[in-house]
């Protein structure tokens, strides 16, 4: 198993090398001029050369490619064009945000997804069958940024002085500040350093960062604050595992193994629980790796809509400003991501099948 | 009838499918006994209700099948009128099935120790560990080679014949009264068949388990059966003990059966077939069910063979056949 990860670790260098060329190539392929979308349509041609040589965008593409290159092995991102801040900073603040919105979707959908699929297919064509595919199917067919809008509307808007209202944007509610586990506890940390940066990133999950140095009040504040985007992003993932969920263990309640439970006498919860259900996981898994994707990018419009400043805000930004280096990086830091979300769902496949278990 | 032996007394079962063309009767009307010890063969070809009947029986219907009428006496309790909490105190401990396709019927994801042991977790409330250790001496029973390791092996890593004798490990864990082995040997090579066959009978004789054995294949039933029942289209058209019926059976479809075995050493152009086609379930005849592909009617000019379903006319207490060219005794 080992052997497994560290070889499908050393096949994943060459895709990330390939990811970083395609990226490379891609955001230079943007029609438009970083100079004149950072400083304007006016700026004059000297103005111009200055600001390429600045960044370095003056040498020949395949130059810069290899500098660039250079630069990531040694971690180093390079500094924004538009902020002139180093890219891993803002790395390291933006993309917590994300993270902790992406998990949040991830556990609501497969908690919500696989036991509404479960429900589903043991009242088979009930209906509770009925009704919870069809609100599976307008889950998968609402818009991420329409549901966000309407969820913002009804709970921001419609029930605020009550107790169901739900805060509509932003983290924290004004006033509140997460401070970082590593001031609380007293740890001596010279800012800007690679350990700073490190443990900054951990710091700015709030959720996490409050967990751990018990401050109840931020950690239920930052959890009202993700309630309404988890629920807005989760939605789709939750209802296409729903339904795999329903199709696959009723295929899997069909199958001779478990007729034989039943004629084992097993009782009829532990025939679902113990024998069908890790049988009819298989294709869950496979469809959650996929859904990785359709969550990441579902971050981007979730963030936009609830006032966000995560990943995917920030790349479209970075986009519209031909900000190369951001967008570069976090292109790869999404891909990376993604790959080892993958590497799980592979490993996971083998755990869960014992006839696809790697040696 | 029933006497202290008589394990199970089936009586009258029929059982129905749900059809988008209305409810259609897979097993009409059957009724048999079987007694300690003894085995009882259910011979018909696909589709006749030999499975069905059995799964009746074990509440093991799928969902669009259900037991119209009758009753199934274990014990003094009605099998058919169980709730499924009942019966799942007797399946598996005093009643047990082994199926068709033995690599399809044992879960994929589980050791075949865990799924050994499951039964006895269940049944004799036993620990895990307690369970295995009785796992490993079933399987030594069934004489399964290199146990130890077997123990720990899943289902894919074994051959058919292993993965029967594992199912028969868990079938007759828990000494069932009745074993019910449907088609057991179908998807097993010829050798491996008698090598479980075998097993099966000398896991009787340790036992006195009633074993009710449903098979397509007559050499099966001349190797095993005390008694046999002979379905056609849902029905019994001939119950006997073996001899009787191998010997001299009466219902022309009985006859052209054992006319269709082939003798080895015996030259023939072509092999003995049955003309014509079952009919359909939903398209019953209104007389006999074997009328249209029966030779022997030609003989005889009898309206009642077009129009009125025979009953079962019994010979003697022990062999009787549904046909009106032999009415017997009645």
């Amino acid at each position: 198993m080992i052997t497994y990860i560290l070889k499908r670790l050393l096949i994943s260098i060459p895709v990330l090398f390939g990811i970083l060329l395609v990226t490379f190539v891609l955001a230079r392929l943007i029609p438009g001029d970083p100079c004149k979308a950072i400083l304007g349509e006016k700026a004059t041609v000297e103005v111009c050369e200055k600001f390429e040589k600045r960044f370095g965008l003056d040498k020949p593409i395949h130059t810069q490619f290899l500098l660039y290159s250079k630069k990531i092995v040694l971690a180093d991102f390079g500094n924004s064009i538009r902020f002139s801040r180093p890219v891993s900073q803002i790395l390291v603040e933006r993309f917590p945000v994300t993270i902790e919105l992406a998990l949040g979707g991830l556990v609501v959908a497969i908690l919500a997804g696989v036991s509404l699929g479960i429900i589903s297919a043991l009242k088979h064509n009930t209906p509770v069958d009925v009704g919870t595919m069809v609100l599976a199917n307008v889950g998968i067919s609402m818009p991420v940024f329409w549901l966000g809008l309407m969820l913002a509307y009804l709970f921001g808007l419609l029930l605020k002085d009550t107790i169901f209202w739900l805060p509509p944007s932003g983290r924290l509610t004004a006033g509140l500040s997460s401070i970082p586990f590593f001031e609380v506890w007293g740890w001596e940390v010279l800012k800007g350093t690679t350990k700073s940066k490190f443990l900054e990133f951990f710091a700015n999950h709030y959720i996490f960062n409050a967990l751990i140095t018990g401050n109840w009040e931020i950690f239920k504040d930052a959890i009202r604050h993700m309630i309404l985007p988890v629920i807005a992003l989760s939605t789709i993932p939750m209802a296409i595992i729903a339904r795999i969920t329903r199709s696959s263990l009723l295929e899997v309640l069909g199958r001779d193994y478990i007729r034989t439970a039943k004629a084992k006498g097993v009782k009829s919860k532990n025939v679902v629980s113990k024998h069908a259900l890790r049988n009819a996981m298989l294709p869950v898994v496979t469809i959650l790796g996929l859904q990785m994707g359709g969550l990441l990018s579902g971050a981007v419009l979730t963030e936009t809509v609830f006032g966000l400043s995560g990943v995917g805000r920030m790349l479209v930004e970075a986009i519209y400003a031909r900000d190369y280096p951001i967008i570069q990086a976090f292109t790869v830091m999404i891909a990376v991501t993604y790959m080892f979300i993958n590497l799980l769902v592979d490993i996971s496949y083998g755990f869960l099948d014992p006839r696809v278990r790697l040696e | 009838m029933s006497n202290q032996s008589t394990q199970l007394e089936v009586k009258n079962l029929t059982t129905c499918f749900k059809t988008s063309k209305g409810d259609v009767v897979a097993v009409d009307d059957i009724s048999f006994s079987i007694k300690k010890g003894e085995t009882l063969c259910i011979v018909g070809e696909s589709g006749c209700g030999k499975s069905v009947s059995a799964l009746s029986v074990m509440g093991l219907l799928p969902t669009s099948g259900y037991v119209k009428s009758g009753s199934a006496i274990f014990q003094n309790n009605d099998l058919l009128l169980m709730s499924s909490k009942e019966l799942e105190k007797f399946r598996g401990n005093r009643l047990s099935m082994i199926f068709q396709d033995p690599g399809s019927s044992l879960n994929p994801v589980m050791r075949v120790g865990d799924q050994v042991s499951e039964i006895f977790q269940i049944h004799l409330n036993m620990s895990k560990h307690e369970g295995l250790e009785k796992a490993l001496e079933m399987l030594k029973q069934v004489e399964i080679p290199d146990p130890e390791s077997r123990m720990l092996a899943f289902p894919h890593e074994l051959s058919g014949g292993m993965a029967q004798r594992i199912m028969i490990a868990i079938a007759l864990a828990c000494n069932p009264d009745i074993l019910i082995a449907d088609e057991p040997t179908t998807a097993l090579d010829v050798t491996i068949q008698s090598q479980i066959l075998n097993l099966m009978s000398e896991m009787q004789l340790k036992t006195q388990t009633a074993i009710i054995l449903i098979t397509h294949d007559l050499g099966v039933v001349a190797e095993m059966a005390d008694n046999v029942l002979v379905m056609y289209c849902g029905q019994i058209v001939e119950y006997g003990d073996v001899k009787t019926v191998f010997n001299s059976p009466i219902h022309p479809y009985t006859k052209a059966l054992m006319k269709s075995i082939p003798v080895i050493g015996k030259k023939t152009r072509r092999l003995d077939a049955i003309p014509g086609r079952v009919p359909s379930l939903d398209m019953l005849p209104s007389g006999c069910r074997f009328e249209k592909r029966c030779i022997e009617k030609n003989n005889y000019v009898l309206t009642n063979c077009q129009n009125k379903i025979p009953p079962i006319f019994s010979l003697d207490s022990l062999h009787g056949s549904r046909c009106w060219l032999e009415k017997g005794n009645e």
